[in-house]
């Protein structure tokens, strides 16, 4: 089987104009009301296609469920955006900026233009009612006058549609295995045909040959229905395999994005360099892996400079003082539209600052 | 040289003696399900047997309920048997009681999944830690009980020891705590680790350097080391044997690199095929269905029947025995044994990989209720 015809890979549908569907521009997030607030999301921008997935990996506590909830709103307290705006484009083109709609806006664009399917997604189901009731609930919300008959019909439809017979609607979620819950919970989120599916960790909680089901009808799904998926996890392999792009944060921070393909074959952050080299590998030769040494800063008390200096190989003297922006890399022939935080790959920021660039290691330019 | 790695050489005195220093035979282990009038059982384990020698690790794999946390905690004795024995150095080790356990779990200790939930938050390290070594290795004080410490830190790579000892877990990382629950294990000074997923709460980055020190104890002190996972690709990097448990049975065991690079049994094939592995794009058993049995009324014959696209009437009937597949390998699949019903197994990536995730004539049903809706 060719990787083209793997509906997973999706990288022959990739468009080839950009066509914006969701634009996070400058995200500020920050945690807590009182004089030192941590700050969890410091300018993160984000650009998701249409038709497009695109991963968002990096460990627990660098900010990736807080960047999906701040731009969903659904942030909860202390949560508190800062700054920045999450633009949202519909079909007909017409943009609106999800942080200043009026509630009731809110509430009608929620679903129906984004939806979102949470991290253990299967605790998530209301237990003492049966599921087909709870698809039914979220229809007759949002679809003004649909019949109850028609909202059934379309709730037996949406199980099938992820392979759940659709005489599972009168089960309650007790009677169902983890894998069919969360199955049931994307075809809620899929209900009203939305244009963004937010997933945040959708198949940790899952065995492996289940999270490989789940992932193959996403990706499915995705090709015929045509939305784009926000992908958050923290397995870095199994988003090289289903995402087109991914952007890898660390401690509240975008540090590298690019191609799937590109990020696993020639990462350009020693973060994610690091993350690639942090999972045994199932084939191949076995080598003695090290992982990152040390362990992700404290966000209440983050230091001046790359907050990745520490646990970091090639930090020289400029990574204590200059804080590294997202630039293209420092590596000729790259492909176009990638981008990395690091000073290795920004001599201008280094030499502006005074210190002396140092070049690009060779483990970060093949 | 450190007292506990002169232990180990003691121990270790004859190092061509492989008898095995934990073994069980028979394992069983079964639930009863709560319910008026109700005789049920959970099959949680069944028949299982196995070996731990020193300074090896034995990986047992399997998918969350296929009973491998309970192995785990029958082999610590938590709880009790319900058939089968547990034989230390060939000895049975049944315990009956509170002396007789503490005995036991000083040579057979455990380490938890969650390190967040195993350490106290109210006690610092240096509490939980001097608690752990009175009880094993006597009523230390003053500056053998600091040296004992600080030794047991060292070990675990939590240097400077100063900086550690008297941390509050909540000011520790889950590597760090993590690092003192092993070190809380190791002051009983024990010849076999029971680890029970001991990485997967861990972020990535982190994980590695906790199985590589698992691993320089294993070398260091030649403990004997159960390394409980669901991820194969772990038990590759870091175990001798490689055990894959499906519906509380053994279906396959073997050294790690040819039970992960030649899967015999269909279940480790469909395992091994559907992890995430960008290296190999194409080896994907795609569009594979199914789900694990209920243990209550597990499926008669092979538990893994239902599932498997190769079974036939015998697999349907009766329980396959695991079968010699190759140099110390076994496998638990009548595809195997040498009679005339056998089945005939195919590869599961070409029988998976035909079958479409997604039914066409479904989703246009679906997209013409949605279009009807808006109309």
């Amino acid at each position: 089987m060719s990787v083209s015809t793997f509906p997973g890979t999706g990288r022959g549908v990739i468009p080839t104009v950009a066509d914006p569907v969701l634009e996070i521009r400058n995200l500020s997030v920050e945690y807590g009301y009182d004089e030192n607030p941590t700050k969890v999301l410091r300018d993160v921008s984000l650009t998701l296609n249409r038709g497009e997935v695109l991963g968002l990996a990096g460990e627990s506590g660098c900010g990736k469920s807080t960047l999906a909830y701040a731009a969903t709103r659904l942030l909860p307290p202390p949560g508190l955006i800062t700054g920045g705006e999450v633009v949202f484009r519909g079909r007909d083109g017409v943009e609106q900026d999800i942080l200043t709609l009026s509630d009731k806006d809110l509430r009608a664009s929620r679903w129906q233009d984004m939806a979102i399917v949470f991290q253990g997604a299967m605790n998530s189901l209301n237990p003492v009612h049966r599921i087909g009731r709870q698809i039914v609930d979220a229809l007759q919300a949002h679809v003004p006058g649909i019949s109850r008959r028609d909202a059934d019909d379309r709730a037996a439809h949406l199980l099938e549609l992820v392979g759940i017979s659709a005489d599972r609607v009168r089960s309650y979620p007790h009677q169902l295995s983890g894998g069919m819950r969360q199955r049931v919970m994307i075809a809620m989120a899929l209900a009203l045909e939305p244009q963004v599916l937010i997933m945040d960790e959708p198949t940790t909680a899952l065995d492996v040959v289940m999270q490989r089901q789940i992932v193959e009808q996403i990706a499915e799904l995705r090709d015929r229905l045509g939305f784009s998926v926000i992908f958050i996890t923290h397995d870095v392999s199994l988003l090289i395999e289903i995402a087109d792009r991914i952007a890898i944060m660390y401690a509240g921070e975008i540090v590298e994005e690019a191609h799937a393909h590109d990020v696993y074959r020639r990462p350009r952050h020693p973060y994610s360099d690091g993350l690639l080299h942090s999972f045994p590998p199932l084939r191949g030769p076995r080598r003695e892996l090290t992982g990152i040494p040390g362990s992700p800063p404290d966000l209440a008390r983050l230091p001046v400079g790359c907050p990745f200096r520490d646990r970091c190989a090639f930090a020289f003297d400029a990574c204590a003082t200059v804080s590294p922006r997202l630039t293209a890399p420092a590596v000729p022939g790259d492909t176009p539209g990638r981008s990395v935080a690091c000073l290795r790959h920004d001599p201008a920021a280094v030499t502006a600052a005074g210190f002396t660039p140092q070049p690009v290691p060779d483990r970060l330019s093949l | 040289m450190t007292a506990p790695e002169a232990a180990a050489r003691s121990r270790g005195a004859d190092p061509g003696d492989d008898a095995p220093v934990l073994q069980a035979v028979g394992l069983k282990k079964h639930f009863p399900v709560r319910g008026l009038r109700s005789h049920d059982v959970v099959h949680a384990v069944d028949d299982v047997d196995l070996e731990l020698h020193r300074g090896r690790v034995v990986a047992l794999v399997g998918e969350s309920g296929s009973g491998k946390s309970t192995i785990a905690r029958l082999l610590a004795q938590l709880m009790p048997v319900t058939g089968g024995q547990i034989l230390l150095h060939g000895q049975d080790a049944t315990v009956r009681n509170r002396r007789g356990f503490r005995a036991y779990v000083r040579r057979v200790q455990m380490i938890f999944q969650d390190p967040f939930g195993s350490l106290n938050p109210v006690h610092t390290v240096r509490y939980t830690l001097t608690r752990s070594v009175r009880i094993h290795q006597g009523k230390l004080r003053g500056a053998e009980l600091e040296d004992a410490l600080s030794a047991l830190l060292t070990r675990v790579q939590l240097t400077p020891v100063e900086r550690y000892v008297d941390k509050f877990p909540h000011e520790l990382s889950g590597g760090q705590r993590q690092r003192v629950a092993i070190a809380r294990a190791l002051s009983a000074d024990p010849e076999v680790l029971l680890a029970d997923e001991p990485i997967s709460m861990l972020d990535v980055s982190i994980r590695l350097g906790i199985l590589n020190l698992l691993r320089d104890l294993r070398d260091r002190l030649q403990i004997a080391i159960l390394y409980i996972t669901h991820d194969i690709a772990s038990a590759r990097y870091f175990a001798d044997r490689t055990m894959v448990m499906y519906a509380g049975r053994v279906v396959e065991s073997g050294d790690s690199e040819s039970v992960t690079q030649d899967p015999k049994h269909p279940y480790t094939q469909l395992l091994v095929r559907s992890a995430p592995d960008p290296e190999d794009l194409d080896a994907r058993a795609r569009g594979a269905r199914g789900e694990a049995p209920s243990l209550v009324r597990p499926p008669a014959g092979c538990r893994f029947n239902p599932r498997c696209p190769f079974a036939t009437d015998v697999c349907r009937t009766e329980v396959p025995p695991l079968l010699p597949v190759g140099d110390g390998r076994l496998a638990a699949c009548w595809g195997y044994a040498d009679r005339p019903d056998r089945p005939t197994l195919g590869s599961v990536l070409e029988v998976y990989g035909e079958r479409p995730a997604v039914d066409e004539q479904l989703l246009a049903a679906v997209e013409g209720t949605s279009t009807e809706v808006q109309r």
